[in-house]
């Protein structure tokens, strides 16, 4: 289908942008990866007056460690360089194992992680590891200031983020670990680049086997991610073992809020949210070991 | 009506158009350059016949505006090789019968394309992983995976007769 007529705008830097921000208030829509916004706007459920095309904005496409130990992850950074990424792969376990898993080869060229959990699909896989790690979206203004709005309240419904108009979400972050991170992302779909039945998020900061904080959140079995509190803190302090690793599962199958669907019943996601965190804890504990 | 000028390289040949924004880049080529050999199949990015090289990355084409590639090179089938002169894959998909109705097959060549230059010896998982965002309604995936696994075959004995 046709998208409806809309103006477009390809700044050439962040102060450009907010320029049109400015212009068009609400009726502007910012699109970077666009593998989310494109087929709604083609489905005429979203049809901005204004696109501004923030692709051309030079010092975006980054990933990199501060100085302070916290990842930041620029707006343009594509899941495919996420996926290809040297440091990923050594220090951020539960980030390297999503990054494979999103959509499927083509999409991961052109879309974003921060247009990912920007776009807040409940469906979407990095809004749960982004909480499961603490993370957060650095919010950009005009006059330069920013605000950094955990992931917890970023995501407030289904598509609705926490960003006030003129805006950007420049990058997000996640804060330094304390201790060795470890965790994965178990996603069980019908088929390839499908969105997940059941997606768990684990992420776990350990120092001498004792986990100083732990991150557990879901895909797919709510109306939103949903993070595990009474999971992640049933493990905070503790060492994994048979008995942490099965109230944990128990907690976290408790937390999902999952419904009926074509993807399988209610009972059976929640079945699923349990054995996933057994597995993915107890592969922590057999690496750890 | 908004038009803006872009200017991008087709198939190795500059192209200077004006566009409308919401054109997408799949009707751009078929319907503004009459490159039809790129498909929309599923309108709904998830099909990925509409597949073409964007400086080199495969990406959908039924999910990107014309606008955007303004400055890029864009490669379709049409400039993967020649009737006259096939490339090794478009020789794979025949040889291997690749191919059932042939819907899916540009976009599946193209992906093919990125696939084996990132990773010139793959194994079958490697090209099925690859692969995984084109569907094939005939499902004819077992020919697909050979037609390709003969195409790094030639490419590679080809750079191999090169480099000697």
């Amino acid at each position: 289908m046709y998208p409806s007529r809309f103006h477009y705008e390809a700044p050439r830097s962040l102060d450009e942008a907010f320029g049109v921000l400015q212009a068009y208030g609400d009726e502007a829509k910012i699109l970077a990866g666009g593998q989310s916004l494109i087929p709604l706007i083609k489905l005429r459920f979203a049809a901005p007056a204004c696109i501004v095309d923030i692709n051309n904005i030079p010092g975006l496409d980054f990933h990199e460690e501060d100085s302070d130990g916290s990842l930041n992850i620029g707006a343009l950074c594509r899941h495919r360089t996420l996926e290809r990424s040297p440091l990923l792969r050594s220090k951020y376990p539960t980030m390297s194992a999503t990054a494979p898993l999103i959509a499927d080869p083509m999409v991961r060229n052109r879309g974003t992680l921060v247009g990912s959990v920007c776009h807040a699909d409940p469906q979407g896989d990095w809004a749960s590891v982004m909480l499961a790690m603490g993370g957060e979206i650095i919010a950009r203004r005009a006059d330069g200031s920013e605000r950094a709005i955990p992931v917890s309240q970023f995501v407030v419904g289904p598509f609705q983020n926490a960003l006030a108009q003129g805006e950007i979400a420049v990058r997000a972050r996640v804060p330094a670990a304390r201790g060795t991170r470890t965790g994965t992302y178990l996603k069980l779909e019908r088929r390839v680049g499908d969105f997940a039945t059941v997606g768990l998020a684990v992420a776990l900061e350990v120092s001498g086997g004792t986990i100083n904080r732990a991150g557990l959140a879901l895909t797919g079995v709510g109306p939103n991610n949903i993070q595990c509190t009474a999971a992640e803190q049933s493990l905070a302090g503790k060492s994994l073992n048979a008995s942490t690793i099965e109230q944990a599962a128990r907690l976290a199958a408790e937390a999902a809020q999952p419904k009926t669907d074509v993807r399988g019943s209610a009972e059976y996601k929640r079945h699923v949210v349990y054995t996933f965190v057994t597995r993915a804890l107890s592969n922590r504990q057999a690496s750890a070991a | 009506m908004e038009e803006r000028r872009i200017n991008v390289v087709v198939n190795e040949e500059p192209k200077s158009v004006d566009v409308e924004p919401r054109l997408l880049l799949a009707h751009f080529l078929r319907e503004v350059l009459g490159l039809t050999g790129t498909h929309i199949g599923c309108d709904t990015t998830n099909c990925g016949v509409c597949t073409v090289l964007v400086d080199g990355l495969p990406m959908k084409s039924c999910t990107m505006f014309a606008v955007m590639v303004d400055g890029k090179s864009v490669t379709t089938v049409e400039g993967l090789g020649l009737p006259s002169e096939l490339h090794p894959i478009q020789e794979g998909f025949r040889e291997e019968h690749g191919l059932q109705c042939g819907f899916c097959t540009p976009g599946m060549m193209m992906a093919s394309k990125a696939l084996l230059e990132e990773n010139p010896n793959p194994t079958e998982e490697d090209i099925r992983w690859g692969l995984s965002g084109n569907l094939c309604r005939c499902t004819g995936y077992q020919n697909i995976v050979k037609s390709v696994l003969w195409a790094a075959e030639k490419l590679r004995s080809e750079a191999g007769a090169i480099s000697r």
